[in-house]
């Protein structure tokens, strides 16, 4: 049963992943654009120059990006690159490939998010369970609304207000890039606090934000466990109020939390990717404001691809291990 | 009414914050000449003072007036793509749950997909398609692409649960169509959830479009609150200590999502009951 069920939920993973592929495909051709010819345009015209060769330019390019082939072969050749994750060149930066610039900075979106997602999830979740536990000290009941009232604002907003306090008014800490400009990656502990450091003020507007989510969902869940009958019956077999907390009421309550953080990834990947272009951190984000500003299609669906691919593999991973962390939920079909 | 809202604590919040932002709006179109939000009508980067009350930005443009222009703009472009959302959202959602059968499979199927999925890339994705200056409405229509995904989902667990009342029963034996127990039986009951939910999508549709234009992809000559801050980006407003030309749309975006999240979560108290043994 349980390999039906992984079959099933990777079957999806696929089709996630082909639609991602054929919308890039697709979209653009609908809006009858011609990238090529518009960048070229534009870089004529930048140097002030015009018309003469354009004509030839703009064949011999399309010729080299395959596009001057009928629709459908375009497209199976679209797909079949896609899965060898080839996204052809850079139209803004060529001769380097999209391959080359997003694989550049993937490891720093993955990082900066993976590390505050993980530390909002887990403290929003304790904080929560706490909220709700009558045990919990009085002082916590006071950071209930400060907790609704950040949960409410975007990462990016947070992010500007952070940098006007921390990094303008009190300068603690520096705000742009991944690293200090001309720093040399290195494994000493100078480079590492250099990034952490400029870490820190993203990291810090994602992780407060995030956490009065978590803590909200988890406090929800939690008045509706410590109801149940089995914490009655706990209560009256006179087990310890620390067994009653962590092993009837927090252990039940976190379950519905994992899914909500399988949906939840991707939002938190939007909400990233302004934090990114507002620090100037080099990870995706940064690198699809930079494809945007500079016009460059396959840089922006390079990116937007393997950002959808990513996170299909993260909910799966999250669904297949769903069942192992609530044994009630058999891999049947309900 | 006062009693109940005296209660209902969430509710009041929201609503007071948004009839503040609702009268700065209203006292502001009547004072300030609107027309002072577009470019070099005023001299640039000026802190606040008595002429000009936010200051100006650098492409001298009155900040008061660039928000008393841009903020119904950006209410608008979120009240479009969330109506459209929940009125696209709640016909699926009955069809679905009313319904079942195979429509049901595949409306769900793609709610479940669509929401996994970073709506903000695709929207991008869609944005750099249609590009060519995206107005004000465009924007709107963009961003209700997505916007119905999250309404269907949640209105359809709602319908589910609805379908299995007494009541519905009994009109169904009564000989009542399909259409008319939807309308006329379920409709009246999830009306209070409706109104959080259209809320809900009111934010997430703002948050959106925000997002786009902070990116550079809105209506580059519309002083919406996005634009304004992509412009606060654009020119690194704030490392260079020009407080005044982000904190007026910093304020003002603050009040919109605090005003909506606490209506949300007021409405919700409205329509379910049983959170109010949890407050």
């Amino acid at each position: 049963m349980q390999l039906a069920y992984i079959a099933r939920r990777f079957a999806v993973f696929l089709l996630i992943v082909w639609l991602a592929a054929t919308l890039n495909f697709f979209l653009p051709k609908l809006s009858g654009q011609d990238p090529v010819r518009a960048k070229l345009l534009q870089s004529a015209q930048l140097g002030g120059y015009v018309h003469a060769g354009l004509e030839d330019m703009v064949k011999e390019y399309d010729k080299r990006f395959g596009l001057d082939k009928p629709l459908w072969q375009q497209y199976l050749t679209y797909l079949r690159d896609t899965s060898r994750l080839d996204f052809n060149y850079s139209i803004a930066n060529y001769p380097r490939t999209v391959r080359e610039m997003v694989a550049e900075a993937v490891p720093w979106t993955v990082g900066l998010l993976g590390i505050t997602t993980l530390l909002s999830f887990a403290i929003g979740t304790l904080l929560g369970a706490l909220l709700a536990w009558p045990g919990a000290p009085r002082w916590m009941r006071w950071l209930m609304p400060p907790l609704w009232a950040l949960h409410a604002i975007p990462f990016f907003l947070l992010g500007l207000i952070l940098t006007y306090l921390l990094a303008f008014q009190i300068p603690l800490l520096p705000i742009f890039g991944g690293y200090t400009a001309g720093a040399i990656p290195s494994l000493s502990i100078g480079f590492v606090w250099d990034v952490v450091s400029h870490a820190l003020l993203p990291a810090l507007s994602i992780v407060l934000v995030a956490t009065g989510g978590w803590a909200l969902g988890m406090r929800g869940m939690m008045v509706t466990t410590m109801g149940e009958d089995y914490v009655t019956f706990a209560e009256a077999k006179g087990l310890s109020s620390s067994t009653i907390f962590l092993r009837y009421c927090l252990r039940n309550a976190i379950l519905p939390q994992t899914t909500a953080l399988a949906l939840a990834l991707g939002q938190i990947l939007s909400g990233a990717v302004l934090v990114e272009v507002i620090f100037g951190y080099p990870g995706i984000g940064a690198l699809l404001f930079q494809a945007i500003r500079e016009n460059d299609y396959f840089l922006i669906q390079g990116i937007v691809f393997t950002v959808i691919v990513a996170l299909g593999l993260a909910t799966l991973i999250l669904d297949v291990m769903y069942p192992w962390l609530d044994p009630r939920i058999s891999y049947r079909r309900a | 009414m006062l009693g109940y809202l005296r209660r209902n604590v969430s509710l009041s919040i929201g609503i007071l914050l948004l009839s503040l932002l609702a009268l700065f709006i209203a006292i502001g179109s009547l004072t300030v000449d609107t027309d002072l939000a577009r470019p070099l009508s005023v001299r640039a980067l000026q802190p606040p003072s008595w002429d000009n009350l936010f200051g100006t930005d650098r492409q001298g443009r009155d900040l008061l007036a660039a928000m008393v222009a841009g903020t119904p703009l950006t209410l608008k472009i979120g009240f479009i793509a969330g109506f459209l959302g929940v009125g696209i959202g709640t016909v699926l959602a009955f069809i679905a749950g009313y319904y079942r059968g195979l429509t049901d499979t595949v409306i769900r199927g793609i709610a479940d997909i669509g929401l996994t999925v970073p709506g903000l890339l695709v929207l991008i994705i869609i944005a750099v398609s249609v590009r060519g200056g995206l107005t004000v409405n465009e924007m709107a229509l963009v961003v209700a692409s997505l916007a119905w995904l999250n309404p269907t989902r949640t209105i359809r667990a709602q319908v589910l649960t609805l379908r299995e009342r007494g009541y519905v029963e009994v009109a169904r034996l009564n000989g009542m169509s399909g259409p008319e127990i939807i309308l006329r039986e379920m409709m009246p009951n999830l009306l209070p959830y409706l109104a959080a939910t259209l809320v809900n999508a009111v934010s997430a549709a703002i948050l959106a479009s925000v997002g786009l234009e902070v990116l550079g992809l809105g209506p580059l000559e519309s002083p919406t609150l996005g634009m304004t801050l992509y412009w606060i980006n654009f020119n690194a407003a704030i490392l260079n200590g020009w407080w005044w030309w982000w904190v007026a749309p910093t304020v003002i975006i603050l009040i919109v999502f605090l005003g909506l999240f606490f209506l949300t979560v007021g409405l919700d108290e409205i329509a379910n009951p049983r959170l109010r043994q949890a407050a």
